[in-house]
């Protein structure tokens, strides 16, 4: 039974332009101890999905179920249970940081809730991640900004493992992180992972660090996976014309500059088109990708597509 | 070939900071040169310092000589250097949002630019706002002149920017991190924009980034610096080839795009520890309390620039060349 597994989900939200359909029928699922990274450029609806999984935003339609068990229409009190184990890490430490309170009181607060021991065990659990982030001893009595960034997200990754999770989603983690830094963090969630047995969904519009990090790779356009496959395998063999865009446009110091692989914007996710939604920004889009959606189907063991033409992408 | 811009001894100077010190480079008609560092590396205050634009705490010391086109920039008077600004040095933001204003279409605001620096008529200007949406590849420029930065995609609106700084035809455009706000797919579309205008303008384009795999690409010399200071200069062939200093070495291994088929089951990237705040009081070195090849003499003084090979510079005296040292497998990247 996968760890977390999440069928043809939707969430759709109102806004003056309409309907947006941020996420529009996906299907995912995490294995235990799996690391799966979710790329895609901003408006995709990562994000959203990503937030959907924790019901911190309320899905339209589908299921979301964790260890086997329906947490989609859960009220949020029969949820807490959940969310132990389920937690997330977040792109902007900072913005996620209560300005006010030093670290050991932001890091108590998620133990409290969940009735995690006495004062006295709390503690022990608080300086017990401290150390594990990397994080000097005294830093529980110091406020947020007196951090720096890379050390704030190790804050926010403290936080996020102090309820001992099964699953934690990380979104852009190391995007706002100087090159430095970054590898600093990426290590960091190695570790953590190795030493609680986590699984990992990890968002990011950075293909280079998708590529360390990930086991499995989902691209995800205009509120739809698009193509799925194991790394190794996307990056040898990646089938849809978007990914081999997304490839393409990171420049790359070991290969000769190219034109622009992809002209255009992203289309509004309140103004999707129809057919393939990838087919106003798609070199080889033809009259049947005009009109009719493709489906989602297997190209090779463990290698999933939405293109008409993927068997013809090599 | 005479140099466009020529910046000597740069220092900028706050009450209780230097945040830039004792930077020199020159830049060619026609050339990009990148700048890398990153945050605190002293790169952005650079660039207002050269089209003077400096917070007012700040200060560019006596002995700073910024020579743009045989013109000594330091000391100009406002009117002057108002003159110059927008006309022949232009600048572009990484957030074009904040630097458009909300309120007004975006062809007014590139109508504004051509009517204060070339005295063109209202309808005029707005003729030729036209053109230059069209040259930076806005679809259905004459209907989206009218539009408010609002109803404009990130790529566009950066490209609106990029039209009204090159619509005097400027000899040199800086751009700080221009790209660093948007998606690769479209990052690549404003770079390419970028590098066609250069050539047709021949306009020189400083390039403030901290993005390695950009600069290999598309500049013509590549200046890094670490806390106030340029620390390496290279050609980028060289510099991704070879790099020096023991920073740039750092920044290369750390960075996942660079070992490609690197993966988290191959083992922990490499990491260069602390942070660069650590350079804050340093006496020597300012990359030393992260070097892990620093030695006691490093503590002592700043390193001066030292001349390694033809057209490369790097401030650190222990630096051997990769290529020469048998071990260099475990420096590629």
């Amino acid at each position: 039974m996968p760890l977390l597994s999440v069928s043809d989900l939707k969430t759709h939200y109102k806004s003056r332009d309409g309907l947006l359909r941020a996420v529009d029928g996906v299907d995912l699922v995490v294995e235990r101890g799996e690391t799966v990274g979710l790329v895609g450029e901003s408006g995709c609806g990562k994000s959203t999905l990503g937030k959907t999984v924790l019901r911190l935003v309320e899905p339209t339609a589908g299921r979301i179920a964790f260890k086997g068990e329906d947490i989609t229409t859960r009220d949020q009190k029969s949820l807490r249970s959940v969310r132990k184990s389920i937690q997330m890490i977040f792109q902007d430490p900072y913005a996620s940081l209560n300005p006010r309170q030093t670290i050991g009181e932001i890091l108590e607060a998620p133990l409290i809730v969940h009735k995690a021991g006495d004062r006295a065990r709390r503690q022990q659990v608080i300086s017990g991640i401290v150390a594990k982030v990397g994080l000097p001893a005294d830093s529980i009595n110091r406020y947020p900004h007196e951090f720096s960034g890379g050390q704030r997200q190790r804050i926010g990754i403290a936080r996020a493992l102090l309820l001992s999770p099964e699953l934690v989603v990380c979104d852009e983690p190391v995007s706002a992180l100087d090159l430095s830094i970054q590898a600093q963090i990426l290590n960091l969630l190695v570790e953590m992972k190795k030493e609680f047995g986590l699984s990992y969904l990890f968002i990011s519009h950075d293909l280079s660090v998708v590529r360390y990090f990930a086991d499995r790779v989902l691209v995800m356009y205009l509120g739809r996976i698009v193509e799925s496959a194991d790394n190794a395998t996307l990056w040898s063999d990646p089938r849809h014309p978007y990914t081999r865009a997304l490839m393409d446009a990171v420049p790359d110091p070991a290969r000769p500059r190219q034109a622009a692989p992809l002209g255009g914007d992203l289309p509004s996710p309140s103004d999707i088109p129809t057919g393939c939604r990838f087919h106003t920004r798609c070199p080889l889009a033809t009259d049947l990708c005009r009109t009719h959606e493709p489906e989602f189907r297997t190209v090779a063991p463990g290698h999933q597509v939405a293109c008409h033409l993927a068997s013809h992408i090599h | 070939m005479t140099s466009l811009l020529q910046v000597d001894n740069l220092t900028i100077r706050f009450t209780r900071a230097e945040p830039v010190r004792n930077l020199s480079f020159e830049i060619g008609h026609s050339e990009t040169l990148a700048i890398v560092g990153e945050s605190g590396s002293g790169k952005s205050l650079t660039a207002l310092a050269l089209m003077q634009l400096l917070p007012s705490a700040a200060e560019i010391a006596a002995e700073s000589r910024i020579s743009f086109g045989g013109r000594e920039l330091t000391g100009l008077a406002a009117r002057e250097m108002r003159h110059l600004r927008g006309r022949e040095i232009a600048m572009i933001f990484q957030e074009p949002m904040t630097s458009l204003n909300p309120v007004m279409t975006i062809g007014r605001q590139i109508a504004e630019v051509l009517m204060v620096h070339e005295k063109l008529s209202g309808r005029a200007a707005r003729r030729r706002a036209i053109e230059l949406l069209e040259l930076v590849r806005i679809p259905a420029p004459d209907k989206r002149i009218d539009d408010y930065p609002h109803q404009l995609s990130g790529g566009m609106r950066q490209r609106v920017m990029i039209a009204i700084a090159v619509a005097c035809k400027p000899k040199l455009l800086i751009a700080d991190e221009p790209t660093t706000a948007l998606d690769v797919t479209i990052q690549a579309q404003v770079l390419d924009l970028l590098d066609t205008l250069r050539r047709e303008l021949r306009m020189a384009v400083i390039l403030i980034t901290h993005d390695l795999g950009v600069v290999a690409q598309w500049a013509d010399n590549v200046v890094v610096m670490y806390a106030g200071r340029k620390v390496e200069q290279a050609l980028p062939g060289d510099l991704f080839d070879d790099p020096l200093h023991p920073y740039t070495r750092g920044l290369l291994s750390a960075s996942p795009r660079l070992k490609r088929d690197f993966h988290y089951r191959d083992g922990p990237l490499t990491e260069i520890p602390g942070s660069i705040v650590s350079a804050v009081g340093e006496a020597g070195c300012p990359f030393r309390p992260r070097c892990n090849q620093a030695r006691a003499s490093c503590g002592h003084h700043v390193p001066p620039l030292i001349v390694p090979a033809e057209d490369r510079l790097v401030a650190c005296p222990f630096t051997t060349s990769s290529k020469a040292v048998p071990h260099a497998a475990s420096l590629r990247f």
